[in-house]
């Protein structure tokens, strides 16, 4: 376990500072996702320290932890009551941390079937631009009291409020896991996982890469044997180390580097897209990974015409998140200002204009 | 910023004396005339939502027929500064859609079509009027459905379950309207159409779907929907569990929860609430139990026989009297009735009653239930409860009379009473049914004035002249302030004429 400490007061402190100078903050965990968005100018706030499970009952199926607790112990303590974090956060990192989960909003695998990052936070304590410390939300599965402003800072990447707790919904792990292979081109992919998912088996992640689909069945024992008599398909060994490299991008594809990394978002039928370089594809067809020379401008064009967006990983290519239309960024630069009046939270890390 | 500043045009807007043959003259011009209502008794249908309890006539009802015809209808009143307030099917329970006597109406009731379903993605696109449950129907021949199910959904729309984040019997599973929705087309206060979410998971930028989810109608008007359908499970099948002791049925909650299954649906009835709806549907409820509980779990045929037997298990393990399983389609219907009875059970034995909505942590629900028993006595009321024991919400039903004098007051204070419970348990004071005109001074109790001042701030990053639904789901710190006063004088108000709103 590493150190657990409330740091609450001196990080809210440190951000009425730097309000009331216009100093603008760059907010940093482990530094896991730092290759995320654009580079923050800014001096350094390091929620690191302020650490450690605050509130954890299994029968509850709610874990509340301070935004600075390592990801890793965070799974060890869940799995040690038979439960997880549903939406099988990457860690890109050994020292990733909770916060840094959040405000990056990053899902797994499982993210289609089990939901987001964002649809498992049920309240947050967070510190605004103006060093108020903040609570919404709460601990309770269903809350409809004010704004939700608890799942708007999932995917914010700290430039809406500083996290300091993080209220979960946390599920059990399922008593049985299976994954199944299939030789399938990626059409054929796409069709078969599309055909799949109207079936009422428990199906936990979806992945085709280089002429196979990998097929996730988790949930009750009696639930997988039967989808997996139904499907046929080779069981793969291990699979929990296969479905953790998809997670962490350790797969082979995305071990050579050469070319610039992007992830598109996509609703999950749509067809292969018409783009020079390679791909995977995770999310039952609804996030592919590709590597590509293809110019931003060009590849963002043939992703938006298929109903998505576009992402840089790893390469040179700015800006990193797809461009949005005028009038919602103007929307979402009045809601920034609203929570951080002098723009001094990670400016500039989504959006120059955020 | 400055929350005078925001409460004072807030209370500009509650205050304003539009000139209505003016603005009926200014709408005309851009509308067509029959989309316009003005007319008393086209005006009356309009005068209360599900709380009917709170009731005003609104200046002018718009009915438009194309998203066009909202813009026109939100041009118009930004120009002209005229509050609006927006309106699904009104079957509301917090009073989100009471009208305003200054200011405008917007009833998307004609938008009722399902304009696409696509199979291949599993998502429909609907407009804001179709009800709920259409949705499930328009689909149910692909072996698809759409999950959250208020009890209302045979009639209410789905634009108001997303201005309500709307859960139902089954969102422990499946989630509330929030986790089941993918992309929204909303017109903004200025009349300016806009896409929230996307045609993907997600969106880049701000998650402005979370946001727009459960605003109450204060953010923006919702003119289309798309949402997400899932595979129909194979079988559903239901345990009714008969306990003596309310304790009792309240450990059994989390204990089937901690057992690692996540039941479709958890629900919780104590005894006056299944005597009531005994009498009403005959269920074949035991009416000498303190409290059952009904534990639905579905999925494929093995999976809910693996999960009946350790629900079974568990049930007995903490004390059940009784565990009936349903043996067929048909038996589970009968243990749904009386639950699904509840509230025109009530009707049968109260002329009226004041259905609550907290949510607390699981662990709290056997404190929460014998406190609410406590503070009827004090009330002198009678109080039936039925709960989403799974998810924490409470839905107690305090009996009243409205034909006697004083009752509705105390009947509101009890309620209130029931919020703070609540929220001395951890909880919140509103789980589904929102805040509206009816908690809203509760809001006081549960937030302080720095994220109250927080929430107005991101309101008017969306409506900076306040039209929106205005004196709704988010009190201004002044009516706080008042409230706190009157609150320390035990609930008797100085000023008892005056109107809260």
């Amino acid at each position: 376990m590493t150190t657990s400490a409330d740091q609450s007061q001196q990080l809210s402190e440190r951000v009425t500072e730097a309000f009331a100078h216009a100093t603008p903050l760059h907010l940093r965990g482990s530094g896991s996702k730092d290759f995320l968005g654009e580079a923050v100018d800014g001096e350094t706030l390091d929620v690191t320290g302020h650490a450690g499970v605050v509130n954890y009952e299994p029968g509850e199926l709610v874990m509340t932890a301070r935004a600075g607790t390592p990801l890793a112990e965070l799974e060890n303590v869940l799995a040690d009551a038979h439960q997880m974090l549903a939406f099988e956060p990457p860690h890109f990192g050994a020292n990733a941390t909770l916060g840094g989960t959040i405000a990056t909003g990053l899902s797994g695998p499982a993210r289609p079937f089990a939901g987001a990052a964002r649809d498992f936070v049920l309240g947050c304590r967070i510190i605004n631009g103006q060093g108020q410390i903040l609570r919404f939300g709460g601990e309770v599965m269903k809350n409809v009291a004010g704004y939700d402003l608890s799942r708007l800072m999932a995917g914010a990447y700290g430039t809406l409020g500083v996290l300091l707790d993080v209220s979960l919904k946390v599920l059990p792990v399922a008593r049985t896991q299976i994954t199944r292979v299939f030789e399938h081109s990626a059409a054929q992919a796409l069709q078969q996982i599309s055909d799949w998912q109207r079936k009422p088996w428990p199906i936990t992640a979806a992945y085709w890469e280089d002429g196979k689909t990998y097929l996730r069945l988790a949930g009750a024992t009696s639930s997988v044997d039967s989808a997996c008599e139904k499907l046929g398909g080779e069981t793969l060994d291990d699979d929990t180390t296969f479905w953790r490299a998809v997670r962490e991008h350790e797969r082979p594809f995305f071990a050579s580097d050469d070319r610039p990394l992007w992830r598109v978002s996509l609703p999950p039928a749509a067809a292969m897209l018409d783009i020079d370089g390679d791909c995977v594809i995770d999310w039952g067809g609804a996030q592919r990974w590709v590597q590509t020379d293809m110019e931003a401008v060009a590849l963002r064009r043939v992703v938006k015409e298929a109903g998505g967006h576009a992402t840089v990983y790893r390469g040179d290519a700015q800006p990193r998140f797809h461009p949005i239309g005028e009038s919602i960024l103007a929307l979402q630069q009045r809601l920034k200002k609203s929570m951080d009046p002098a723009g001094i939270l990670n400016p500039g890390r989504i959006y120059p204009e955020l | 910023m400055a929350d005078t500043a925001i409460a004072d045009a807030a209370e500009q807007v509650l205050a304003s004396r539009p000139d209505k043959a003016q603005l009926i003259d200014k709408l005309v011009a851009k509308l067509p005339e029959h989309v316009v209502l003005h007319a008393e008794e086209d005006l009356r249908p309009f005068e209360c939502d599900g709380l009917s309890a709170y009731r005003k006539l609104p200046m002018i009802v718009v009915l438009p027929e194309t998203i066009e015809q909202v813009q026109i209808a939100m041009q118009v009143c930004y120009a002209n500064d005229v509050a609006v307030v927006a309106r699904g099917a009104g079957t509301g329970l917090s009073g989100g859609a009471l009208p305003m006597e200054n200011g405008v109406l917007l009833s998307l009731a004609k938008f009722k079509q399902i304009l696409d379903i696509d199979t291949a993605n599993r998502r429909a696109t609907v407009q804001p009027g179709v009800r709920n449950l259409a949705i499930s129907e328009a689909v149910s021949d692909l072996g698809l459905y759409y999950a959250p199910d208020p009890s209302s959904q045979i009639a209410c729309s789905i634009g108001g379950n997303v201005a309500e984040n709307s859960g139902g019997v089954h969102c422990l599973k499946y989630g509330l309207t929030t986790h089941n929705i993918i992309e929204l087309e909303i017109v903004t206060v200025e009349g300016e159409r806009m896409t929230i979410g996307s045609e993907a998971l997600d969106t880049p930028g701000y998650d402005l779907l979370a946001l727009m989810t459960g605003s109450e109608g204060l953010l923006g008007v919702i003119v289309q929907v798309v949402v997400k359908l899932l595979p129909k499970p194979e079988r559903a099948q239901v345990v009714l569990a008969a306990f003596d002791d309310v304790r009792k049925a309240g450990d059994a909650v989390a204990a089937i929860i901690q057992a690692g299954i996540v039941p479709a649906g958890l629900e919780m009835l104590d005894n006056p609430a299944i005597v009531a709806t005994e009498e009403f549907v005959h269920a074949d409820y035991p009416t000498d139990a303190a409290a059952i509980l009904l534990c639905e779990v579905d999925g494929t045929h093995a999976e809910v026989d693996e999960h009946i037997a350790d629900v079974r298990e568990v049930v007995e393990r903490e004390g059940a009297t009784e565990v009936r399983v349903s043996r067929d389609d048909a038996e589970r219907a009968i243990f749904w009735a009386g639950r699904k009875a509840a509230f025109p059970a009530m009707g049968r034995i109260s002329p009226d009653y004041y259905c609550m909505d907290g949510t607390i942590p699981r662990k709290a629900l056997a404190d929460v239930l014998i406190g609410i028993g406590e503070l009827s006595k004090k009330y002198g009321q009678r109080v039936a409860n039925v709960f989403h024991a799974g998810d924490g919400n409470l839905h107690p039903l305090i009996l009243y009379d409205a034909n006697i004098e004083g009752e509705l007051e105390r009947t509101e204070e009890f309620g209130g009473a029931i919020c703070e419970l609540c929220l001395e348990h951890g909880g919140t004071i509103t789980g589904e049914h929102g805040v509206g005109v009816e908690k809203i001074d509760q809001m006081c109790v549960q937030f302080p004035p720095d994220e109250l001042t927080q929430f107005h701030a991101v309101k008017q990053a969306f409506d900076s002249k306040g039209l929106l639904n205005p004196g709704k789901a988010v009190p201004t710190l002044h009516r706080c302030a008042e409230f706190g006063a009157m609150h320390v004088h035990n609930g008797e108000l100085p000023f008892p004429e005056l109107e809260r709103l």
